[in-house]
């Protein structure tokens, strides 16, 4: 076992060496512009991007014409965002989101919002589940656009993107969703779940950062887009400069193969996830899970751990590489907006980890992890003067805490 | 974030952790912080009755690193201190000591909190 141990798979993974592989030919030997129509350097890596475009499609059910290449999902959020709200603003200029998206969703929303559009942030409940009923009923004549995730990236909660597709369907609103965190990890289904726009990005499939892209539904209805970026004309108009091909080739392959063991990784990893929970929860008191118990993404598991603060929790196993909601890790000094959204207590915040598994983990990091943060909880626990008066049964809230 | 060595040494191997009877007349308690914001700290001092000197600190430390490194530092410090120079400790020599970065100077801030606290406790409580 090689310290230190990465469980932050949630941020970012390695790239394959397989994907490596593929993508080294595009640097040195098939350098060509994918756009230089004139020459045979251009044809060859065409054909690469369009088999890549098809490929890449096709793991969500989409065709390769549907597929617009990006820097990653925070230009394809943007770009769907932003895009359909230049496109659809004589229609309406409403749009429905849910406070704990990524801030790659809710940035431009708010922006559109300086801009005279009207946006409705939905209620997430305490496991971050957005309530249908409520969705339906927000959706009026000036809906353009509902955006909702479909794994999240702190809790790991998935939105039922089925349900959702058939409401929007129904009321003739396009449904965009930020696939970046399932995408590779649990089945989508573009038509099936009614999915209009998709954003992805290959970074955390395994490959390379800088990398992503949107779908854009193509029939049925067909989705239009303003361009963000405007040159050259690339991605048929929605997204200018030249094609990043060495990314796009990493792209493809590390989506292949993470669709090749979708469902078999998805089982090891809910495995992992539940032995670290099952070993922490037998040997600490108050810990807390954040998200949806079963509805979660397969790598995640986003814990509180009551009376400890995050930071020097993180700081007590500096041989894992995790991360934390709390503000003490936040240049803003603010703790994570998602689990505040949720509810979960601003002291629950600051004692939040969150644990991302992905394809290299083992049995054997998830078991010296569990060991290592039992006996740093502990310890800090000795030291948390917050422990100490929960154990003389003091209720906290009762405390008048002299804030600064 | 990096950690200045004397930090991570205070973190590892903290001194002066622990309570002491808050109801021992001889002893003052200051709790400064709240959950909400991510940090409380409880530190106590022990009082000789009669030469007003410190003779022992404790403390509890709910926070990050540098909020634990302020606070055992703070019990090392005002050991040995009458309370009168105690009062006087600044949050700016903490700072100084532990080579503590911007963010982290409300950690310090606390902790001088935590000091002045556990005096005027001790002193409410012996009003002669
Ligand atoms: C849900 C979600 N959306 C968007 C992004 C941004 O992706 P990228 O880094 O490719 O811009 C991330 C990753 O940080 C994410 O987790
Ligand atoms: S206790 Fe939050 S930054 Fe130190």
């Amino acid at each position: 076992m090689k310290l230190p141990i990465y469980l932050d798979y949630n941020a970012t993974t390695p790239v394959d060496p397989q994907v490596v592989e593929a993508m080294m030919p595009f640097f040195t030997e098939s350098f060509g512009n994918a756009a230089s129509r004139n020459h045979a350097f251009g044809w060859q890596v065409e054909q690469v991007v369009e088999d890549a475009r098809e490929s890449i499609g096709s793991a969500i059910g989409a065709s390769g014409k549907e597929i617009v290449f990006t820097s990653g999902a925070t230009e394809s959020n943007n770009l769907a965002i932003l895009g359909v709200a230049e496109f659809y603003q004589k229609k309406g200029k409403h749009i429905i989101t849910s406070p704990i998206e990524h801030k790659a969703v809710i940035d431009p929303c708010q922006a559109l919002e300086q801009r005279g559009y009207e946006i409705t942030f939905l209620d997430v409940d305490k496991d971050g589940c957005i309530d249908l009923k409520q969705l339906e009923e927000s959706i009026r004549e000036d809906t353009i656009l509902v955006s909702l995730m479909a794994g999240n990236n702190e809790i790991g909660t998935l939105n039922p993107l089925k349900e959702i597709g058939e409401i929007t369907r129904a009321k003739g609103v396009i449904f965009h969703t930020d696939a970046t965190q399932a995408v590779g990890k649990i089945p989508i289904d573009v038509d099936e779940m009614k999915i209009d726009l998709l954003s992805m990005t290959a970074h955390k499939m395994y490959g390379p950062k800088g990398v992503g892209a949107l779908y854009v539904r193509r029939k049925k209805p067909r989705v239009r887009l303003s361009p963000i970026m405007f040159g050259g004309g690339h991605e048929r108009g929605m997204r200018s400069g030249t094609l990043n091909v060495t990314g796009i080739v990493g792209f493809a392959k590390a989506l292949e193969l993470s669709i090749s063991e979708i469902s078999s990784e998805a089982e090891r990893l809910i495995g992992l996830r539940q032995r670290l929970f099952e070993r922490l929860s037998a040997e600490l008191d108050y810990i807390f899970l954040n998200g949806h118990p079963t509805q979660r993404l397969p790598n995640n598991l986003n814990l509180s751990f009551g009376y400890v603060e995050g930071e020097s929790l993180m700081m007590g196993v500096s041989d894992l590489a995790v991360s934390s909601g709390s503000a003490c890790t936040s240049a803003s000094l603010e703790p994570s907006y998602v689990l505040r959204a949720l509810g979960v207590g601003d002291d629950l915040a600051h004692s939040s980890i969150r644990f991302g598994m992905g394809r290299f983990t083992t049995v054997e990091e998830v078991d010296y992890t569990a060991d290592k943060i039992i006996v740093a909880v502990k310890r800090l626990r000795e030291m948390s003067p917050l422990y100490e008066m929960v154990k003389e049964g003091v209720d906290l809230s009762t405390v008048e805490w002299s804030s600064h | 974030m990096a950690y200045s060595e004397k930090v991570i040494d205070h973190y590892s191997e903290p001194r002066n952790v622990g309570s002491l009877d808050k109801s021992d007349n001889s002893v003052g308690t200051g709790l400064v912080g709240a959950p909400e914001c991510g940090d409380v700290m409880k530190l106590q001092i022990q009082v000789d009755p009669e030469t007003k000197e410190i003779v022992d600190a404790k403390f509890k430390t709910f926070g990050c690193g540098s909020a634990i490194a302020s606070s055992s530092l703070a019990t090392e410090w005002v050991k040995g201190k009458s309370i009168d120079e105690a009062m006087s400790i600044q949050n700016t020599e903490i700072v100084e000591e532990l080579s503590l970065p911007p963010v982290k100077i409300h950690c310090s801030v606390l902790a001088e909190d935590a000091i002045k606290a556990a005096i005027t406790d001790y002193k409410s409580r012996n009003q002669d």
